[in-house]
Order: C-alpha cells, then sequence, then structure tokens
C-alpha cells in the first residue's frame, strides 16, 4: 500500500470504495439520487479471480496465497469518459454501477455523487468497521496483579 | 483381453437423484439457504475457501450445501470451479500490518502494544454443550468499548530491534505458482507456503503437532496471532496504478523459535510463518510450525529424520483433493485389473498344488 501513484489519488480512492461497498449499496444510493445515463460497453461484465499474494513473515519475499473471485468491466459514457470496474466478488450487476460511478466521477456530476454516493457509503462502512473494532476492544485483556502471598 | 463393458448409465441416474433427496433430507424440516450457511457455518466456510483456494464466501456456502456437509468434497468442488475462472492478475503482496483485527494475542508478551485481544474464540469456553442453542435461544449483544484506532504493531518489530530474531527482509522475486507450474523439488519457501496455505487442516495439524511431540522439535512459541481484513490491491494495467478490488480475512500466525546459532550466527530467534484465508487458526498455526521444521536446511539444523522436515513427503500429501482422488479411485471399477490378478493367484496356486502332489508321489 506503498503506493508510487500516492495515496491521494481521488480516483484511485473512489475505486476502492466502490470495490469494498457492500452488494447492491452503490445502486440503490446511485439510482435514489439519478437516472442512470446512457452507455456502450467496451468490456461487458466478466467473472474472474485475481491470485492474492502475501509476504512470508509479513515482510518478506512474496508467495501465492490463493484465489478470490472478481468482476471487471469496462463503459464509455456517450459523452466520451471511460469507467472501469474491478470488484471483489461475482455480482455483474454491481460491477456495472460501478464502473459507471468510476466513468460518472470524472464529468461535472463529481461533486454531486460525492455527497450523494460516497459520503452516505463511507459513512455506512466507517459505522460497520467501527463497531465490529469496539466489540474487539471490548475482548482486551486487562491485567492486574493479584496480591502476593508472601508476607 | 480387454472386455468393453456397457451399462449402469440407469443406476448411475437414479444413485443421483437419490443423492439429491437424501441432501436434502426430511421435507417437514426447512431447507437450509447459502447465506444461512454463510452466517451460521463461518468457520466451515473459511476451511473451504482456504483449502479450496479460492477466497468466496457465497460460493464456499453453497459448496458445502452440496456436498451436505462433506469439507472434502466440498473443497474439491471450489478447486473444480476455480479452474474455470479467468486469471486477470495478481495482487500487490497483502500488508498485515495494516489489518483491522478481530483478534490479536502473543504468548509471549504479556503487555504489548495494541494489547491481547481475544475476539469472537473459543478459547475459555468450557466446552460443555449449550442447550440454550438447541431451543432457539436469543444471542445477548457482544458488549463494545471504545477502540484504539492505527494499525497494530507486529510482536517480530520489538525483538527485530534488539537483533534478536532473524529477519524477513524485503524482497521482490516474483513467486512461483502450484497452481500453473507441478510442484518440483527442491522448492523455495514460497511454493512451501503456497502449499501448506491449501494444505488439508488434518494432515498440518498432525504434522505440527508431531514436532511438539519431538519429531524434529523446533520450540515454538506463539509469537502473536492475529485474524482480521486487510485491503487487497491490484495493479490495473487499464489505468496504470493499483486499487483496492476488495478485502480478504485473513489469520495469521508468526511462531518464534529457539535456534542455538552456528560459528557464523550469534544465537537468535527463528520463525515460522501460517496465514490462511479466513478464520482458520488451528491451521495457521499448524502452518508456522510446519514452516518452520521444513526451514531445517536454510538454517543450518540436522536434518533428524522427522516427518515434518521432509518437504517431498510433506508438500507431495498435504493436498487433500490430491490425496482422496488418488485414494478414492480404487473404488471405482477395476475388474479387469483385478481378474488378472486372480488368474496369477490361481496360476500360483495350481502349480504349487502340482509340486505338492509331485512330491508326495516322490
Amino acid at each position: 500500500m506503498k503506493d508510487t501513484v500516492s495515496e491521494n489519488n481521488p480516483r484511485k480512492v473512489w475505486m476502492g470504495l466502490l470495490a469494498k461497498a457492500p452488494e447492491g449499496r452503490v445502486a440503490a444510493l446511485l439510482d435514489a439520487e439519478i437516472s442512470r445515463p446512457a452507455f456502450t460497453w467496451l468490456r461487458a461484465p466478466e467473472i474472474g479471480s485475481t491470485m492474492v499474494r502475501a509476504r512470508a513473515g509479513s515482510t518478506g519475499a512474496p508467495f501465492n496465497l490463493g484465489e478470490m473471485t472478481i468482476t471487471r468491466c469496462a463503459l464509455t459514457l456517450e459523452t466520451g469518459e471511460v469507467g472501469h470496474s474491478y470488484i471483489q466478488g461475482r455480482s455483474k450487476a454491481d460491477a456495472e454501477v460501478a464502473a459507471l460511478v468510476d466513468a460518472l466521477m470524472q464529468t461535472t456530476m463529481a461533486s454531486r455523487l460525492r455527497e450523494a454516493v460516497f459520503e452516505p457509503l463511507e459513512a455506512g462502512m466507517a459505522t460497520m468497521k467501527a463497531a465490529r473494532a469496539a466489540k474487539a476492544a471490548a475482548t482486551k485483556v486487562d491485567f492486574f496483579t493479584m496480591t502476593r502471598g508472601e508476607d | 483381453m480387454y472386455v468393453a463393458v456397457k451399462g449402469g448409465e440407469r443406476a448411475i441416474e437414479n444413485a443421483h437423484a437419490w443423492l439429491a433427496e437424501e441432501r436434502r433430507g426430511n421435507t417437514d424440516i426447512a431447507e437450509l439457504s447459502i447465506a444461512q450457511i454463510r452466517e451460521q457455518l463461518s468457520l466451515a466456510v473459511n476451511r473451504v475457501m482456504a483449502e479450496g483456494s479460492l477466497y468466496d464466501p457465497d460460493l464456499a456456502a453453497l459448496a458445502i450445501k452440496q456436498a451436505r456437509g462433506d469439507l472434502i468434497e466440498a473443497i474439491f468442488l471450489m478447486r473444480a470451479y476455480r479452474t474455470t475462472l479467468p486469471r486477470f492478475g495478481a495482487s500487490e503482496p497483502v500488508d498485515t500490518g495494516i489489518m483491522a483485527c478481530d483478534r490479536r494475542i502473543s504468548a509471549t508478551f504479556k503487555d504489548l502494544p495494541g494489547g491481547q485481544v481475544l475476539g469472537p474464540t473459543f478459547d475459555y469456553t468450557h466446552r460443555l454443550l449449550d442447550f440454550k442453542l438447541a431451543a432457539d435461544g436469543e444471542v445477548p449483544k457482544a458488549p463494545s468499548r471504545d477502540a484504539e484506532t492505527g494499525n497494530v504493531p507486529h510482536v517480530t518489530e520489538f525483538l527485530n530491534r534488539e537483533g534478536l530474531i532473524e529477519e524477513a527482509p524485503h524482497d521482490d522475486t516474483p513467486p512461483p505458482d502450484l497452481t500453473r507450474e507441478p510442484l518440483e523439488m527442491p522448492s523455495p519457501r514460497a511454493l512451501r507456503l503456497q502449499a501448506l496455505t491449501r494444505a488439508d487442516e488434518g494432515f498440518t495439524l498432525g504434522l505440527a503437532y508431531s514436532t511438539q511431540r519431538g519429531y524434529g522439535r523446533n520450540h515454538a512459541f506463539v509469537g502473536e496471532l492475529r485474524i482480521g481484513s486487510v485491503p487487497v490491491e491490484m495493479d490495473i494495467p487499464e489505468l496504470g496504478f493499483a486499487v483496492e478490488i476488495g478485502e480478504v480475512i485473513l489469520t495469521e500466525c508468526e511462531t518464534v523459535n529457539q535456534f542455538t546459532g552456528s560459528k557464523t550466527e550469534p544465537p537468535q530467534f527463528t520463525r515460522g510463518y501460517g496465514l490462511v484465508f479466513g478464520q482458520t487458526e488451528r491451521k495457521a498455526i499448524s502452518m508456522a510450525l510446519v514452516d518452520r521444521a521444513l526451514r531445517w536446511e536454510e538454517l543450518g539444523e540436522d536434518n533428524v529424520g522427522a516427518p515434518a522436515q521432509d518437504a517431498e513427503f510433506v508438500l507431495y500429501h498435504a493436498d487433500n483433493i490430491q490425496a482422496t482422488g488418488f485414494l478414492e479411485h480404487i473404488k471405482l471399477p477395476h475388474y479387469v485389473d483385478f481378474q488378472s490378478e486372480l488368474e496369477l493367484v490361481r496360476k500360483l496356486r495350481r502349480e504349487a498344488g502340482a509340486q505338492q502332489v509331485q512330491e508326495a508321489a516322490e
């Protein structure tokens, strides 16, 4: 996640959020805000896999851990913007909406979508993460020393 | 002599129809949904993903349902499905240092940054059957507490600072992939780790246990065990940069093992590494112990002839799909093979009998 293209590449950030969104969530948020524009497929949704890699001892040489399912597609809006999506799982509908949002984020719609799609999406995901972290924190051991019985 | 035999189609069809009926069981009982399996039998789902070597909880749940709960059969289904998928690429190596930990414990340090976080564990339960679960009881809400933010540091980092433990220096050698090239000996560690992470849990556990009992003992402590989710990032060629494509839950175990040092190396702890898809801690600990045992050669240790030190033995027998494929094929028709054996035994007996008669006559 040390990346050369920098952590503040906004497209990288939004594509990551779209990939990690709960199933159907982006579609619900987008459809509540706008009616979807027309587009043509550059690459229709396709299900495949990615080999997930890790490092020996977490920092050493890489090894292949196993694959994960992934769905990808690419499309063009009538105004010419190209949207891509690479998302975990096998939902073609989610891949389509993710690519559509990726394309729309390159148009003047960007700020509207930031507010209507990404803010609630991010907030929802942060709440879920925080709830899990809080449950984990509640299982943290507080050690205390018992009185020693030597005297 | 080869005798072609046909037949059995109807018997096979009927057997499969009955299998479907038996799978469903008594129709007075509600049918299991994929979502129920995914949510309520999640550790079985995790095992099927880990050994099926494909991270997809819904598919693993479907495989478990189809296999009637036979996990090796379910793993077989996952492996078969996996081969139908086009591979879009490989991820950047995941960074377990930024894991959002559900659980993180160390058996070597009581007080450590980030603390001992037990998570949803079976540890410290009394292992008594809970009849409340049979009575459809409601689940009390799990308590919460304010969480610290920020990454949880790895335990090995503390030891590294003092030089007390071997380093795992950064390296970008592209790893070999046993799903693309056959497993060959001698195998580099990257290949061994790939084979072990998808290896049968029972086999790995048995080998790990054998090292604890003295067959290639390596004095393992669980330096750290952590379970949680990490983002997966992949380079997208069309874009020219990497994006997060999802998240996976992983279990990581780092063992700290004794090492007496050698002529060139001062005494230092060594490491074993286990990393497995899902919440799969028995497997991850086992993997770390077996990984460490297999490293005897690079660490200049003696080969004491223990099974867990024998990479060829371990890696060629650890895959439960290969093993069950070969094992179970012997139940399929071998009529002709057996016929020839039968002929041979009859012939030998005839010859032996004739000899006896002759000896008696003499």
